[in-house]
């Protein structure tokens, strides 16, 4: 799956999309693919503040816990409901439907510290070969 | 997000079917020391790979369990006798041929290992042990059967085994040998030809709660290879997948089989693990039977229970359990999302006062109190092969 290159990631694989004012964010391909068949997702309330680096809510697989931790600072706009009834869209459009949250940014200079998509994808395959070494 | 792999190291050690499970694009975790596959992307991962076995067939390398053979020397019923000391079920209850569940006991009454016994003639067993205590239990044997007139063999390594799972595990493996599978009682095997190879072991058990069968075949790379391949193209026609150890765990939990270091354990006793069927009290003393008879009119300060969630949330291992009030009263040893119940199922140990099925009570998620009912147990019972139509 193509890692689109107007996001911006974190190396706990997480993405990042700004448009105008409001900040979309999800978890890439590469972590829905470690993470196996999503089963529950649990995502902060419309109004939360989110904090950079920080928790802000958990995706589970049938065999782990992963928690997924805010890129930027801000305040929760809407989080993506659908994924109460189907959290199996991460598996399948992890960058598109199945967004976690979107969130108005505190501070939109703080994403000057995450990675493109060309280095993300370096990013990845450098750690799945020290996986498999 | 975190990564959900766990850090490889150079020293774990592999089966001999290492090589096919990476070329398959198994993802690989480590399991007791164990380079091990955890699902296969290919077969669509780990929902997948649990509805196939108890919809069809799947296969699981569990080459990295453990495998121990004592017989007597010396004077016969020697290794029987040394079976009986270090294992709680009656191995004079056993046919040639026949298996049962059983489990090795520290004098406190405590679990060292559970185990498959197998007997093999009349003066031969061969216990199946776990991974992760492969060592530890193989020490234990030879310690505790040294005053018996029996030799005690490591042949771990000497075989691969497969298990092949599910309704159409049968229909399989029928096609690779010629013994007469039908034939075969549940907790029986026989010896014979798998693939051409003479004397392997085939035995009508398993760790998923489905009908199957797991075969013992030699260790080389060649050998086991040849036979995984041979398992696959055979079950093609009834759509088989490899299986890895992620779902090995969500059908024995369904099951309500125990797994060592969460349902059991050497803080554990037998009677708290409900495991009471499986130990013979009355066979004569065994180790661990004293401090069970002492445990027994003591009574019971925990029990094993089956939960099932009903708020939103996934009780884990290891969670806390608690009452109405937010007090500990328990902890959970195995819970996951149950895919052929659609729901989330644990295991737990609580008070007695607690384990009456209808009984609510709390897990602690992340900080939330979430609640959860005492279910029957197991959660998942396969079902019954549909009764042969009387002729009237």
């Amino acid at each position: 799956m193509a890692y689109p290159k107007n996001y911006r990631y974190t190396k706990e694989h997480e993405w990042i999309n700004v448009e105008g004012g409001l900040a979309t964010i999800g978890i890439t391909d590469y972590a829905q693919h470690e993470l196996g068949d999503v089963v529950f997702v649990e995502l902060p309330k419309p109004g939360a503040k989110i904090e950079l680096g920080k928790s802000f809510g958990t995706v589970e697989s049938v065999k782990a816990v992963s928690e997924i931790y805010a890129p930027a600072a801000g305040e929760v706009i809407e989080a993506n409901g659908e994924l109460q009834n189907t959290p199996e869209k991460i598996n399948t459009d992890p960058h598109g439907a199945a967004w976690l949250i979107k969130v108005r940014l505190t501070n939109a200079t703080e994403l000057s510290g995450l990675m493109d998509a060309s280095a993300y994808e370096a990013y990845i395959a450098a750690s799945g070969k020290e996986a498999s070494a | 997000m975190e990564s959900a792999a766990t850090p490889h190291k150079s020293e774990l050690r592999k089966t001999p079917l290492n090589g096919l499970h990476r070329r398959l694009g198994a993802k690989m975790v480590n399991f007791g020391g164990w380079d091990m596959p955890v699902e296969y992307p290919s077969s669509g991962g780990l929902i997948a790979e649990h509805r196939a076995v108890r919809g069809s067939v799947g296969v699981f390398d569990v080459s990295h369990m453990g495998d121990i053979r004592i017989r007597s020397s010396g004077k016969p019923g020697g290794a029987l006798a040394a079976v009986q000391h270090i294992s709680m079920n009656d191995a004079s209850k056993l046919a040639i041929g026949q298996a049962h569940y059983s489990a090795m006991l520290y004098p406190e009454g405590t679990f060292v290992d559970d185990v498959i016994v197998h007997r093999l003639s009349e003066d031969g067993f061969l216990l199946v042990i776990n991974a992760g205590t492969r060592e530890k239990d193989i020490n234990w044997v030879r310690e505790n059967t040294k005053s018996f007139d029996c030799v005690v063999e490591d042949l771990s390594d000497a075989y691969t085994q497969l298990a092949i799972q599910g309704p159409r595990a049968v229909n399989l493996l029928q096609k690779l040998t010629d013994g007469e599978l039908s034939a075969i009682k549940n907790y029986w095997f026989i010896e014979g030809t798998v693939c051409g190879l003479k004397n392997a072991l085939i035995a009508r058990t398993g760790y998923t709660g489905e009908d199957g069968f797991e075969i013992y075949v030699p260790s080389d790379v060649a050998t086991s290879e040849k036979v995984w391949n041979q398992v696959m193209e055979a079950g093609r026609e009834f759509a088989v997948v490899p299986c890895g150890l992620g779902c090995r765990n969500t059908l024995r939990l369904e099951s309500k089989m125990a797994l060592y270091g969460h349902e059991i354990s050497e803080k554990i006793n037998v009677w708290e693990a409900a495991l009471d069927r499986y130990c013979k009290m009355g066979k004569g003393d065994f180790l661990g039977r004293a401090a069970l008879e002492q445990a027994r009119t003591a009574g019971l300060r925990r029990t094993l229970v089956g939960i099932e969630m009903i708020d939103r949330g996934i009780a884990r291992d290891e969670y806390c359990c608690c009452n109405e009030a937010g007090d500990a009263i328990g902890v959970v040893t195995s819970g996951s999302p149950s895919p052929t119940l659609g729901k989330n199922i644990a295991l737990a140990y609580v008070p007695p006062t607690y384990s009456t099925v209808g009984t609510v009570l709390y897990v602690e998620i992340r900080g939330r109190k979430c609640k959860a009912l005492v279910v029957p147990t197991p959660f998942y019972k396969r079902p019954k092969k549909a009764a042969v139509q009387q002729v009237s």
